[in-house]
């Protein structure tokens, strides 16, 4: 593959995404040779950590495919695929990368020639993006909040909060959700920032300095990590305490 | 898995399909470099009966426990090649498709050489995957033979006694204290116009008379749990709890009629229902009472007004209560103010000619304008609004009849909970599909008839009780039911119970349970039908989607670019 072409990774649901992109094999409708398909059963398969580690393993571009709103084959597949792509689009941004390099498409076994349309239309998006650049450490990070609980939760019951509202019966509002989703993300892709960063020792106001962010707010971050043993205090360096993580954490 | 990886890669030429524009043997010569394989050939056709012969015989000459054949779709050729690694005596999923037509060689016709390259990235992808699978068996499991029905309107007989003469037994539940459901309320049906109660009567008889129809009268569902072929359903008979052990469940709960409160000055006795029009002319106490004017208003809290939907039964239920109305005392006039009017098919269409030949008079009004109710010295006057004539036109009446909808039953609501399937939009039970599966719910062993799914005539219901009777009784007849091998399962020492696989599953097949860990995630094999949205929702990832793991989907999406040596390093 030349230099300048863009990589793009597809995941495709298998009753309605794969099966368009068969028609369109089948229409002989000829698009851009850029996307690998990797085929899944639901859209809804498709967790955001491994969207995510598809970003960090160099692809330029991510493409998921789903049926129809209403008509996925196991009923509500997609509709929780749409959440989890868009926590995995927030956690993209933190770590500097254009959200638009993740697509979400419906696509139904029918719609053959707009399955190439569309792949025309993603991967001259991505080209015009170019390749992608990122701060390893900062991917690894969206990686890791990703996979941690507290994200996760949010992602797959933003649904039911929305629709049905939370244990009391309190129905979020699309901004209230939009602000506690902000606020979640940036909580935990500042708290594996620190994570990573304690692969060595280091204190409260090196952290600080180095992720440029407020060392009361990197502390209130230790006081977690240490809350839930994923790191511990290493030695006292000139009066000041440094911290080192526990285990080592890697993505998966 | 410490056993040696050896994996055989077979390349198809699909004729020209694909050996026309990938360059097949360049593939072929990649594919043997990629680790762990053993062995790489080309077909013709991978497909035919050389082609599988091949893979058979290389399975065994080379030792191989992983196969992956690059050609056309997994959607149409998998189970062929799975089926043959079966024969040769390999775990059918230990296989892996690798599409290399529809999405290569068709799509990138004019661009051969990026075409082999990706057939090539596609092969590795699929070498990576393979490389991670694991033998999965798929699971069978026994089918109780016989059936519980719900509801004991004419669908719901239909389908008891359409199963009971299949040879299978049958409990019929009905919360009323006798059979019937709506039907017992009609005077005569259309087209044929013979009485409702005849017609009904032989029906209940058929039922009652027949040796495998086991009838609960006055009872309720409190409870049900279990899975295709064993399901408990737990009973209220009579204030006496029972259980039933059974295979599958036919959901025939049937509708009621919108009851059209506070609408067109309904007061029960003046402005009644079709329903109550039905009753009156079975008491045939309409010529006794010196009527000489009947209105009727379609559409009565249906379309936009109550409800959204077209109720769809209304119009010819109109026509044939105006018709015998009209035959019975051609004195009286009969209007029906409506908007849009079915009378499907020929036969309908025929009828309702007849009955403007018996001389019921038809008025059409908009949709924004519907009718309106009002009394003028003591009698009532129905204004409809003419659409050529842009006025209203006052109709005296001395009774007027609201074509109201169907709605669903309001304990609806709690047995679909129980039952763990959907109702739609409109309230009414939701098919799992409107097409493709228009008597079946989601749910393996629960279907669905009647106007428990939405408006339908007698005709409509019967059908749709023979058709789930007949979707219901091929558990029955099998004996067993075979789930999906690929399904997903949970790991129960990294599970912490909770419960939001549970949350997310269309089916029920996640349920958390008491174990002596404390509270866990359990997958109900049989229940499962391997889509994975509980694994990427699980909090802890403690869900393995077998056959699409996180390993494997991992192991792809890595090696879509780079090598499995670079990933690895």
């Amino acid at each position: 593959m030349k230099e300048e072409e863009v990589k793009i990774v597809g995941f495709l649901c298998n009753w309605c995404c794969y099966a368009g992109a068969d028609l369109a094999g089948v229409s002989r409708f000829q698009y851009p040779p850029n996307m690998r398909i990797i085929r899944v059963m639901c859209s809804g398969r498709v967790d955001p950590v491994i969207i995510l580690d598809t970003f960090l393993w160099g692809a330029d571009g991510v493409f998921i495919g789903g049926c129809h709103p209403g008509d996925c084959h196991y009923l509500q597949g997609n509709y929780y695929a749409e959440k989890k792509i868009d926590m995995a689009k927030r956690l993209l941004k933190k770590a500097g990368v254009e959200p638009g390099r993740l697509r979400l498409e419906w696509v139904s076994a029918s719609e053959g020639e707009r399955f190439a349309g569309v792949m025309k239309e993603f991967t001259e998006e991505i080209k015009e993006l170019g390749p992608i650049k990122f701060e390893k450490d900062e991917m690894e990070a969206a990686c890791i909040a990703a996979a941690d609980y507290s994200l996760r939760i949010l992602a797959t019951k933003e649904k039911e909060l929305l629709e049905e509202g939370n244990k009391y019966g309190e129905v979020f509002t699309r901004h209230e959700m939009d602000r506690l989703l902000d606020d979640m993300v940036r909580e935990e892709y500042e708290a594996k920032r620190i994570l990573l960063k304690l692969k060595r020792p280091m204190s409260v106001k090196e952290i600080a300095s180095e992720l440029n962010l407020k060392p009361n707010v990197v502390f209130r971050h230790i006081l977690d990590l240490k809350r839930y043993e994923l790191i511990e205090a290493h030695e006292i360096r000139d009066n000041t305490p440094t911290y080192i993580a526990k285990v080592e954490e890697g993505v998966e | 898995m410490t056993e040696e990886l050896r994996i055989g890669v077979f390349i198809c030429h699909c004729g020209i399909n694909i050996g026309g524009v990938v360059d097949v043997p360049a593939v072929v010569e990649y594919a043997s470099t990629l680790e762990n394989v053993v062995y790489a050939e080309r077909n013709l056709y991978t497909c035919s009966s050389e082609g599988l012969e091949a893979i058979k015989s290389a399975i065994h000459e080379h030792e191989l426990n992983r196969v992956v054949v690059a050609s056309c779709t997994p959607r149409t050729h998998e189970p062929l090649f799975r089926a043959t690694c079966k024969e040769a005596g390999l775990n059918p999923y230990l296989f892996e498709f690798v599409n290399i037509r529809d999405q290569c060689s068709w799509v990138h016709m004019h661009e051969p050489e990026f075409a082999t390259e990706k057939a090539k990235d596609l092969v590795r992808m699929g070498v990576a995957k393979a490389a991670r699978l694991e033998p999965l068996e798929e699971l069978t499991s026994d089918v109780i033979p016989s059936a519980v029905v719900i509801g004991a309107g004419i669908s719901g007989m239909t389908a008891a006694l359409s199963i009971a003469k299949n040879g299978f037994y049958v409990h019929l539940i009905e919360k009323g204290s006798e059979m019937g459901g709506l039907l017992r309320r009609l005077y005569k049906l259309y087209p044929t116009e013979e009485l409702a109660k005849e017609f009904l009567e032989q029906r209940i008889k058929a039922v009652e008379e027949h040796e495998r129809v086991e009838l609960h009268l006055s009872s309720s569902i409190k409870d049900v749990e279990g899975y295709v072929g064993k399901f408990k359903v737990i009973l209220d008979e009579n204030g006496v709890e029972k259980s039933i052990d059974v295979g599958d469940i036919i959901v025939a709960t049937g509708a009621k009629e919108l009851e059209p409160e506070g609408l067109y000055e309904y007061d029960g006795e003046k402005v009644i229902t079709q329903l109550q029009l039905e009753e009156k002319l079975r008491r045939e106490d309409l010529n006794r009472n010196g009527i000489e004017n009947v209105v009727m208003i379609q559409c009565a809290g249906a379309r936009g007004e109550v409800v959204k939907y077209c109720s769809k039964i209304c119009c010819m239920n109109a026509i044939k209560n105006a018709k015998l109305i009209k035959e019975a005392n051609p004195d009286i006039n009969v209007f029906i103010a409506h908007n849009e009017l079915q009378a499907y098919g020929e036969e309908y269409e025929l009828y309702y000619r007849d009955a403007k030949k018996a001389g019921v008079r038809f008025l059409r009004f908009p949709l924004e304008k519907r009718p309106k109710v009002r009394k003028s010295d003591g009698k009532l006057v129905v204004d409809v609004f003419h659409e050529r004539l842009l006025m209203d036109i006052p109709l005296e009446a001395d009774l007027v009849v609201l074509s109201t909808p169907l709605v669903q039953n309001p304990d609806a609501e709690k047995l679909s909970k129980m039952l763990k399937v959907p109702l739609g939009q409109d309230r009414f039970f939701f098919e799992a599909h409107v097409k493709l599966r228009p008597v079946d719910f989601a749910t393996d062993g629960i279907f669905l008839c009647g106007t428990a799914q939405g408006p339908k005539d007698i005709e409509e219901s019967i059908s749709q009780g023979y058709a789930a009777a007949s979707r219901a009784t091929i558990p029955l007849a099998k004996g067993y039911v075979s789930s999906e091998a690929i399904i997903s399962s949970v790991d129960e020492a990294i599970c912490v119970g909770c419960g939001i696989c549970e949350s997310v599953c269309p089916y029920g097949a996640v349920e958390v349970v008491e174990t002596e860990e404390g509270r866990r995630a359990k997958v109900t094999g049989v229940k499962c039908k391997g889509c994975g949205t509980c694994g990427s929702s699980c909090i802890k990832r403690a869900i393995k989607m077998q056959h699409y793991t996180d390993d494997q989907l991992i192991a792809q999406e890595r090696t879509a670019f780079v090598t499995e040596r670079e990933v690895v390093s």
